[in-house]
């Protein structure tokens, strides 16, 4: 379920992260007066940082590069909306995931359809700030509901990022044109063929639009969405969503790789947010690839993989280590030392999931992963509900995961223990480059 | 709460720091309406631009000029809080709306949070009635309107309701099972009035789940239970249906005396979309009968009714509402007549699918999130 790839490169901010300060100059997004902006918040406790006033003790920050840019993102701050990609792909991965598919109602028009989009930008771009969405949750006529539901009030926007994919069934459904748009359909949206072991749950899979909100703190990416899903109700409705936590892949390589749920480091080399080349090459769509709308985007395969964490528990540690290749205490490669060691693939059983996965064993193809942890209780027979929300961005899926998948699930020893229960395909549009241009622009205009 | 408390007290710690940086924390777009009351606050002023407005709807500005964060209060006599606004930072402009009867009030900033405030009295002029928006005639008729419709809803129960009890009380059980969806529509299609009287509901309506400990299980869903669920009639069954009558009866003389606005019609047509939203799309309204959408197409007819009357408003005060609202009615609609059967029964609850109760709960949403905005649509100025 995870590709090795790339070596490590240098940390730093990412492509993300341009330098705005977090008193920095006012981003217009038609958000109004928001009455009590949640990003003045932030604004106060990063100018605290960058006068120096360390007796904030609370904001514990790098300020190595001598600026309150860092400073700002670290503390949870603001990861900026607007940019030549969308933000939440080669965002250093944050700690906690929302993430909701929507399908586009029967009733729906185009016109209505472009209006929510319209209205979905310019709320994410005040809630990504840390403000509050339109005239606010405490403020407005005392006859209406509030614009806000309120429950971030008062919190930092926490690295907020919104991510909009758009599925095949937008495009066409059962046959049919619904919203003029089967001609602009990226070839390399497609329907994601079966793959050998797929339990899919219709409940749980698909989607004709879907928003992924990660943010370091779960309630400020529970807001977010749902926030979106008011908006957008009667015209767009919540197909399925998706609580993550614990991030099982790092976009910044860091110290240690989070472990997954099987307690295993996985995915110890991702592609680096830093590394322009890498995305380049296997993150964003190129020039000329497929239709205009997709240049600078990316593809968005999101699966629900349950994990049989009971039988897992009950397998000797050996067993564990083979079916990943990988010592479960500092996750070194078979026959190395040190997590990072480059991987001796022959050194590993032929079934395990890192020799498989591994780019030397897929001509060198690699796929940016921002997967989350998840655990829904439990389910009716008493069983950990709990696995691997799997998110893989990619420049054409038909070249990254479909192959790579294919291989997997064909023989990855891992199978035994997890279980693919959902799936969908978003094509993810470049990014809104500046305030006024919303969500869909290019595809819609 | 207390989150935004606590803040606060980090904003305080932060002040020094804030008001270095003032200049980038303001709002730029703060357009000012010319009838606005204008506060400006600061650490030991409340000042008020004018001290005499009339009823009606009020826009209060409150521009924060101190080092401290703020709240704002509007008190009637006693402290009652008519409307108030915390956690204003030093600084900021925030915008509070409210809704002012003609009376004396005062208006209390309190810098840092804390304490009665500094106040300053103010006097709000003209009749209650304006301040409500009904002086707008055909507000006032539409609240008429929806009086009489109560009231024939009422007056049309009764007698449906006879025959459910009499048929109970003869234990016709099957009689008894085909009345028992029509005898609700009435008390459905207004069921925020006929909830207003906090004394009958209890009495009519309550399910199983919901009664408080002590309370005899009386009603319609009681007697749906011994129908459906113990496919047989007791004596006790046979006293509740007339108990039902009796209450049913209550409710139909108290309908003249319900409190019914312009705004309370607006709010109740969103409540009935509510009810749907929890209690008939989900099955448990009617669990033993599945008569779910009878009560499910008699709460959209009277949240229909209501939004009718008050149509004629809305769409000249916001057109796209309206507009919304029409396409929303006419889906939810026609989805329903989908389950309408050749004798005006619906279809079975049990016999609809999940699929078909998702489409159900997303028509409905879709209808009940526009309504929430036509109370305001219709009031404001």
């Amino acid at each position: 379920m995870d590709a090795e790839s790339a070596q490590p490169s240098e940390q730093s901010t990412g492509q993300q992260q341009s330098g705005q300060g977090p008193a920095g100059a006012a981003r217009g997004d038609g958000a109004g007066s928001a009455p009590l902006s949640r990003r003045a918040v932030i604004g106060w406790a990063g100018a605290g940082v960058a006068l120096g006033a360390a007796a904030v003790g609370s904001v514990a920050v790098a300020t190595g590069s001598g600026g309150a840019v860092p400073a700002a993102a670290a503390a949870g701050g603001e990861v900026p909306f607007f940019g030549e990609h969308q933000s939440g792909i080669a965002t250093p991965v944050q700690d906690r995931l929302h993430f909701a598919a929507f399908d586009v109602s029967a009733t729906a028009t185009r016109e209505s359809l472009v209006r929510v989009l319209k209205e979905w930008t310019k709320a994410a771009a005040a809630m990504t700030g840390g403000r509050e969405v339109g005239s606010g949750a405490a403020s407005g006529l005392p006859q209406a509901p509030p614009d806000d539901t309120g429950e971030a009030l008062g919190l930092p926007a926490s690295r907020l990022t919104l991510t909009v994919g758009f599925g095949p069934s937008l495009f066409e459904k059962d046959g049919v044109d619904r919203f003029g748009l089967r001609a602009r359909r990226p070839e390399a949206l497609i329907d994601l063929p079966k793959f050998r072991g797929d339990a899919l749950d219709p409940a749980r899979s698909g989607g004709d639009v879907c928003v992924q909100a990660c943010a370091d703190d779960p309630q400020v990416a529970v807001h977010a969405i749902r926030n979106l899903a008011r908006i957008g109700m009667g015209v767009v409705n919540v197909r399925w969503s998706q609580l993550g936590f614990g991030k099982t892949s790092s976009t910044t390589p860091e110290a240690q790789t989070p472990r997954n749920l099987m307690g295993f480091k996985d995915g110890t080399h991702n592609i680096a947010g830093s590394d322009a080349a890498a995305l380049a090459e296997h993150v964003w769509v190129g020039p000329g690839e497929g239709p205009e709308w997709m240049t600078g985007g990316s593809y968005l395969v999101a699966r629900r993989i349950r994990m049989h964490i009971e039988t897992w528990d009950r397998t000797p540690l050996k067993e564990q280590e083979d079916i990943f290749g990988r010592s479960k205490g500092e996750g070194a490669p078979f026959g190395k030392v040190k997590e990072r060691d480059a991987p001796d693939l022959k050194a590993m059983p032929e079934d395990s999931h890192v020799r498989l996965a591994h780019p030397d064993s897929n001509d060198g193809l690699m796929i940016l992963r921002r997967g989350f942890s998840f655990t829904d209780g439990t389910d009716g027979l008493g069983r950990l509900e709990a696995g691997l929300f799997f998110l893989a961005y990619q420049r054409d899926t038909r070249k990254a995961f479909v192959p790579l998948q294919q291989r997997l699930a064909g023989g990855d020893a891992l199978n035994e223990y997890i279980q693919h229960v959902g799936s969908a395909h978003f094509a993810c549009p470049a990014g809104v480059r500046k305030p006024g241009e919303w969500w869909g622009q290019a595809l819609f205009g | 709460m207390s989150a935004r408390r606590s803040t606060a007290a980090s904003l305080l710690t932060l002040a020094v720091a804030a008001a270095v940086l003032t200049g980038c924390s303001q709002k730029k777009d703060d357009k000012s309406s010319a009838d606005a009351v204008q506060v400006t606050a600061s650490d030991s002023a409340c000042e008020v631009s004018r001290t005499t407005f009339p009823a009606g709807h009020v826009s209060i500005e409150v521009q924060n000029k101190g080092s401290k964060s703020t709240e704002v209060y509007v008190y009637a006599a006693g402290d009652k809080i008519v409307t108030e606004r915390e956690n204003i930072g030093p600084g900021t402009k925030a915008t509070i709306a409210a809704e002012i009867k003609a009376g004396e009030y005062e208006v209390a900033c309190k810098p840092g949070m804390v304490g009665d405030g500094i106040r300053q009295k103010i006097t709000v002029t003209g009749d209650a009635a304006a301040a409500a928006g009904a002086t707008d005639p055909r507000l006032t008729a539409a609240v008429d309107s929806y009086r009489k419709y109560a009231q024939e809803q009422a007056d049309a129960t009764i007698p449906v309701v006879q025959q459910f009890a009499d048929a109970v009380k003869a234990g016709d059980l099957e009689k008894a099972k085909s009345l028992f969806a029509a005898s609700r529509v009435g008390w459905e299609r207004t069921e925020p009035v006929a909830e207003s009287f906090g004394d009958i509901d209890p009495k009519t309506d309550t399910r199983e789940d919901g009664l408080e400990a002590g309370q005899e299980w009386t009603g319609w869903h009681k007697l749906e239970k011994s129908l459906w669920a113990d496919g047989a009639i007791s004596d006790a069954d046979r006293k509740l249906a007339d108990q039902l009558v009796t209450d049913l009866k209550d409710w139909q003389t108290k309908v003249p005396t319900a409190e019914i606005t312009a705004t309370s019609m607006a709010n109740g047509a969103k409540e009935l979309l509510d009810e749907v939203a929890t209690g008939k799309v989900t099955g448990e309204e009617d669990r033993y009968s599945h008569t779910d959408l009878s009560d499910f197409a008699a709460n959209v007819e009277g949240a229909k009714y209501a939004y009718e009357l008050l149509k004629p408003v809305a769409a000249e005060k916001d057109a796209e509402l309206a507009k919304t609202l029409d396409g929303e009615f006419a889906a939810l609609q026609a989805l329903l007549a989908k389950y309408k059967q050749a004798d005006a029964t619906y279809t079975s609850y049990d016999k609809v699918t999940e699929a078909e109760r998702k489409a159900f709960s997303d028509a409905v949403n879709a209808l009940a999130e526009p309504l929430s905005k036509l109370a305001a649509a219709v009031v404001v100025k």
